[in-house]
């Protein structure tokens, strides 16, 4: 049977991007439907009825949503290039550090995006803090998945651009050759990976967008 | 030999979780109570020292933790009478709802910590994320056609939530509401009296009124800080 592949997601989102690296660094096809986040097609509303978010995986008709599961759907349907470690304890580490990105940057990069002062202020010292956790934890290996890339590298990775975005209307530096300098070849290494190229927004066009997003919730 | 170690609270529903897998398993593993709210002991900032949290499971010096990746990890570990489905679709099934379940505590734990629109507002969360499990539910066990989440046998998906149900009396009493769980949430109903029959569950589960006791003891603190 010939397998369909389609994935529901947005260029801007870290989430969708992370999926599509994923499948491409394991050479999987797919079709991806670009989708509209404001009038949300019936299409995303059926596959993710729940949360109702990007990205949704459609697999022979089959859809699996939250971007972590479906990193971790594709690694053990398709475990060519495999992005988890097989040893359960490596496992357990990279599962960990994944989510450890997540919980701490989803809300602290949208908060230095669409605040201003004190709050502001707040949110770049934890995601400051945080840079130099994750610098320890790379303890100077070329990537977090050790020789190749992996899980962690994908989840973190494919907010790189968002980094220098947060770092351009925060006016901070967030990974940087003095402070960071392991996070900072590696965010150099990871982003010139072809799969990699291929998916990360355009910095201008990310940068007008995430102003658009500021100037409208400054003004609420 | 297999030298295990959990670290956490009596009522915390993660740290249960991880016991009543660790039971499942037949596992044998020392526990330690951790006092949170006066002093973090060394082992568990030594243990966690990114989020300082329990549950933290110790296996041979290793330290594991948040409790999803932890039973996965146990999962792996003591390779039989797998929590998991064997499938990639249905394992993405049971992470997603377990993913759920996790976050549930979050959304309802202004019934416990807040007064007024916010404790009304989390006992609206409360209803609407049981009624999408009831939902859940139907779907999984083939319309209560099986008895668990996870389908003939007791898994991950009961073993994430079932540690809810021992908080489900505290959010009653505190709340000063009723959950309509004979006429909206039959089968949730059903499946928490199965569940709690389990010696796992039975052997982990602490009593509805020390979480009450406990819960009403962090509202006190919560509302007069």
């Amino acid at each position: 049977m010939e397998e369909e592949l389609k994935v529901l997601g947005a260029w801007a989102s870290p989430y969708s991007v992370r999926v599509q690296i994923a499948l491409d660094l394991k050479g999987i096809n797919y079709t991806l439907y670009e989708q509209d986040l404001i009038n949300k097609s019936q299409l995303l509303l059926q596959s993710n009825p729940v949360h109702k978010k990007i990205p949704a995986l459609i697999h022979n008709g089959k859809a699996i949503s939250e971007s972590l599961i479906i990193l971790q759907y594709i690694d053990e349907t398709w475990p060519a290039v495999p992005l988890l470690p097989k040893h359960p304890y490596e496992r357990a580490v990279a599962l960990f550090w994944a989510a450890f990105t997540d919980d701490k940057f989803s809300l602290s990069f949208r908060d230095i995006c669409r605040t201003q002062g004190e709050k502001q202020e707040k949110c770049i010292k934890e995601t400051v803090a945080n840079m130099l956790v994750l610098e320890e934890a790379l303890k100077g290996r070329p990537f977090f998945g050790g020789e190749s890339v992996g899980y962690v590298d994908i989840v973190l990775g494919c907010r790189a651009v968002w980094i220098q975005v947060c770092e351009e209307i925060g006016g901070v530096k967030l990974i940087d050759p003095h402070n960071t300098p392991f996070l900072y070849a590696w965010v150099q290494r990871f982003r010139n990976l072809d799969c990699v190229k291929k998916w990360l927004p355009d910095f201008d066009k990310l940068l007008s967008y995430a102003y658009m997003v500021r100037n409208y919730f400054l003004q609420q | 030999m297999e030298q295990v170690k959990v670290m956490s609270t009596k009522v915390s529903p993660f740290g249960m979780s991880v016991l009543i897998g660790l039971e499942e398993k037949g596992v044998k593993y020392e526990y330690q109570e951790e006092d949170l709210l006066t002093k973090k002991s060394d082992l568990l900032l030594q243990m966690n020292p990114v989020h300082k949290k329990v549950p933290v499971l110790i296996h041979n010096g290793k330290p594991i933790c948040e409790s999803l990746i932890i039973l996965q990890y146990i999962d792996e570990v003591w390779n039989f009478n797998q929590f998991l489905p064997s499938m990639p679709y249905e394992r993405a099934t049971a992470r997603f709802w377990a993913d759920f379940a996790n976050k549930f505590y979050e959304s309802v734990a202004p019934i416990v910590k807040s007064k007024g629109e916010d404790q009304e507002q989390g006992k609206r969360n409360l209803l609407e994320r049981l009624q999408l499990l009831e939902g859940a539910l139907k779907e999984m066990s083939a319309g209560g056609s099986l008895p668990f989440f996870s389908g003939k046998d007791f898994g991950f998906l009961d073993i994430v939530f079932i540690p809810y149900a021992s908080f489900f009396h505290a959010f009653e009493t505190i709340g000063n509401f009723k959950i309509p769980f004979e006429s909206e949430y039959p089968l949730l109903d059903a499946w928490v009296k199965r569940c709690i029959e389990r010696d796992s569950v039975k052997k982990v589960l602490p009593s509805f009124d020390k979480v009450l006791e406990v819960a009403l003891h962090l509202r006190k603190k919560v509302l007069v800080d």
